[in-house]
């Protein structure tokens, strides 16, 4: 059970628009192209704190006084990356309200790009206590909010991890690239977007043109060819490894290196339900995630064409033997794929922001949902990606933040110690 | 445009520092993936253990550079032994997705705030990590420049020193893969039932190869740290086991002198299209890029090199075919 050692906490997070990390409350508004610090002022009940005044600074000569807003939050444009000076100037919070450990009141942060996120703990009453670890006291409010945040971030790798799967059963191939599938789902609804069309027209469709494009496209232009010639599939591996490094600098070249926000629902703030905070976004995009995963499932059930699916993924030859079309399965099979991954990079893409890397980043957790699920298994690919977004927000409780996915990776190397073959696998040879 | 620059500095890149520290890990890779048939894709995380070595032995702890060799040589030891327990016995798909985890949980480990006191944090460790190398330099002290190779002093004694290292590591693996182990190792690759069916121990043969490979790599590290006098975490990304392999792919695996060869063209043909491309855009010829485009561009050939070279000619340029079946499964 979890200690309550002092108040209720409430946090203040600083988050570079880099982050990887699903921060809860930071959310950048469209500075498109910058260095944005953002973050937000939540007192312990929850409710956010307006008017407190941030000063962020550099040794070049840099200087930006910022207060928080209705809702709590912050923002600072910045010139650039380089070592900041964040001071907090603790008498514009309220009465009552205090820092957790002084010291915070003043620090300097590296900014470079990456992952970089400060939590900051607000207590209640004057000045901070002594002793107890920050990450270890934690209330049960804080225990549901990491809970409900690892839920929709897993709902946003299963949506990946789905489509990862799907190709890898039915070819047998390890995408390395399909992570970058997930980028340019992100920045094909980005360039609509900065064309001018509203995000709620710019998603769909974009989630239409990267499964026709990048899903039966490539299946079309390079995989399937490669099959007729009977590459290996070790061969068919690192082609797509090259094919992810040549995707992922091109999304560089064209969009820049620096992290990119949605002109719509860039910065809204949370709202409450219950003992936790979500911002209607993340709660809307997951409903759909949702859906979209229940329709998948049971199209891949239940269809004609999933059930030959399913057929051609137990045993190719045999499903092409009772008059499967099993190239048109596998067309069908990167369609799907493709659009499921351009879904998820537009979620990543609205709940964080868009950066040329962001695909490669959540790769290896796309990895560990689907060996922890099971290769190749619909449900595992599911049940796989929820558990490890659980896990990875729930380690940040005892470990710090930024190891979070190293805890990840860490139990997707025990799994296959002890079950190879995945919580929902079948058991076959794996070794 | 200045061709005759872009030549010598496209040369001095193709055999410089850079070259020397991806084609030791190359080395390293022939052993494991073109002799072993390990599809060991977290091989930077040995050429990092090598250069924290360094770090840690010679900045933490003020102690001797030669005797970091000796620990990057047991660290490579333990961290093949740690990664190869688990995973040798998984099949090669499996063992691709562990082994690039493991090398990025590596990395997200020594970067961690965590022991920021003794490996740097995000930020590395950086100081004169070399200098007990670079007091032994045998070149004159007013030594200015070879003729058209543009090293300085210090660089061209880690220069000569890292092809010595390839040399012997070179002839290492000549001499290894035509013993009796080489031809236990090449049947594992070839067909690991029937080595278990003639009473060998497969398990044991893979794990000598993984920690051979992961040392020769650990070298790989130690040359970075010793020539850039720095360890940056964030440099182990594993896009550097990808290049690793594309130069172990393009000169041919299975081949002996395989990745030098490779990593000669490799680094050539990546200078080259980046000072050609630089000056082309200085020269105004080419107005619809950015100078920092160029970066992005050669990684974008590099992908696109792989993909070719995989499909048109997987055993690279001096690769057997029947050599190396690139579709165990």
């Amino acid at each position: 059970m979890l200690t309550r050692a002092r108040g209720t906490a409430g946090a203040l997070v600083l988050a570079v628009l880099t982050a990887l990390g699903f921060a809860v409350l930071a959310v950048g508004p469209a500075h498109a192209a910058d260095t944005v610090l953002v973050g937000s002022f939540t007192a312990p009940d929850g409710s956010p704190i307006p008017d407190v005044a941030v000063t962020v600074s550099n040794e070049d000569g840099f200087t930006e006084t910022i207060t928080s807003d209705a809702g709590g939050e912050f923002s600072a444009v910045l010139p650039g990356g380089g070592t900041y000076q964040i001071d907090l100037d603790v008498s514009t919070l309220p009465a009552g309200i205090a820092l957790e450990k002084p010291e915070d009141e003043s620090r300097s942060l590296l900014v470079l790009g990456g992952e970089k996120r400060i939590l900051t703990k607000l207590v209640e009453g004057e000045g901070g206590g002594s002793g107890g670890g920050g990450f270890i006291n934690v209330t049960g409010d804080q225990f549901l909010q990491l809970l409900f945040d690892g839920l929709l971030f897993g709902v946003m790798i299963a949506l990946a991890a789905l489509g990862l799967n799907l190709v890898f059963g039915t070819t047998g191939l390890t995408n390395f690239s399909h992570g970058d599938l997930v980028t340019l789902g992100a920045f094909t609804a980005l360039l609509l977007n900065l064309v001018g069309v509203h995000l709620v027209i710019a998603a769909p469709i974009a989630v239409v043109f990267c499964a026709i494009v990048f899903g039966w496209g490539q299946n079309r232009v390079l995989w399937r060819p490669l099959r007729r010639r009977k590459t290996g599939l070790i061969a068919m591996m690192i082609i797509s490894i090259g094919l992810a490094i040549v995707l992922r600098y091109s999304v560089a070249l064209f969009f820049g290196a620096a992290p990119q926000t949605y002109k719509q629902y860039a910065g809204q703030s949370g709202i409450s339900l219950g003992p936790v905070t979500a911002t209607p976004k993340a709660l809307i995009l997951a409903v759909l995630a949702i859906i979209t995963l229940v329709v998948v499932v049971i199209w891949v059930q239940r269809s004609r064409i999933g059930k030959a699916t399913r057929a051609v993924s137990d045993n190719p030859a045999l499903a092409s033997a009772t008059g499967i079309d099993v190239e048109k399965v596998i067309s069908v099979v990167w369609i799907v794929s493709a659009g499921l991954a351009a879904f998820a990079g537009i979620y990543l893409g609205m709940t964080q922001n868009s950066v040329w890397n962001m695909g490669q980043r959540i790769l290896l957790i796309i990895f560990a949902s689907v060996i922890l699920g099971g290769l190749g298994t619909v449900y595992g690919a599911i049940v796989g990606a929820l558990v490890v977004g659980v896990f990875i927000n729930m380690t940040s409780l005892i470990i710090p933040t930024e190891m979070k996915t190293v805890g990840a990776l860490f139990v997707m190397i025990i799994i296959l110690m002890i079950r190879p073959q995945g919580l929902l696998g079948r058991r076959e040879r794996v070794g | 445009m200045d061709w005759g620059f872009i030549l010598t500095q496209t040369t001095t890149q193709a055999i410089g520092i850079t070259a020397i520290i991806y084609i030791l890990a190359a080395i390293g890779l022939n052993v494991q993936f073109g002799y072993a048939g390990l599809l060991n894709f977290g091989q930077v995380m040995f050429v990092a253990a090598g250069s924290y070595a360094v770090g840690v032995i010679v900045l933490t702890f003020d102690l001797s550079l030669w005797l970091s060799i000796l620990v990057a040589i047991i660290v490579a030891t333990a961290l093949a032994l740690l990664l190869g327990i688990p995973t040798l016995r998984l099949r090669a798909d499996y063992l691709a997705i562990v082994t690039i985890a493991a090398s990025e949980l590596f990395r997200l480990s020594v970067r961690s705030i965590a022991f920021k006191d003794t490996l740097g944090g995000a930020q590395g460790l950086n100081g004169k990590l070399g200098q007990q190398f670079h007091d032994t330099n045998p070149l004159p002290a007013d030594f200015q420049s070879l003729p058209v190779l543009s090293w300085t002093r210090q660089d061209l004694w880690v220069v000569i020193v890292g092809w010595l290292l390839i040399a012997a590591f070179t002839v290492l693996v000549w001499l290894l893969v035509r013993s009796p182990w080489g031809r236990v190792i090449k049947g594992i690759r070839e067909d690991e039932d029937a080595v278990v069916s003639l009473g060998k121990n497969v398990f044991v043969y893979k794990m000598q190869a993984l920690i051979l490979g992961g040392i020769i790599a650990a070298f790989g590290g130690i040359v970075w740290a010793v020539a850039k006098q720095s360890v940056q975490p964030d440099t182990f990304q594993p896009d550097f086991t990808f290049f690793a392999y594309t130069i172990l792919l393009l000169g041919g695996a299975a081949r002996v002198f395989g990745p030098i060869v490779g990593g000669i063209i490799f680094w050539f043909l990546l200078a080259g299209t980046g000072e050609f491309l630089g000056q082309a855009i200085q020269a105004g010829w080419i107005d619809f890029l950015q100078a920092t485009d160029v970066g992005n561009i050669r990684f974008m050939l590099m992908g696109a090199g792989l993909i070719a070279l995989m499909v048109f000619r997987p055993q690279g340029i001096f690769g057997d075919r029947k050599e190396l079946a690139l579709d165990a499964r």
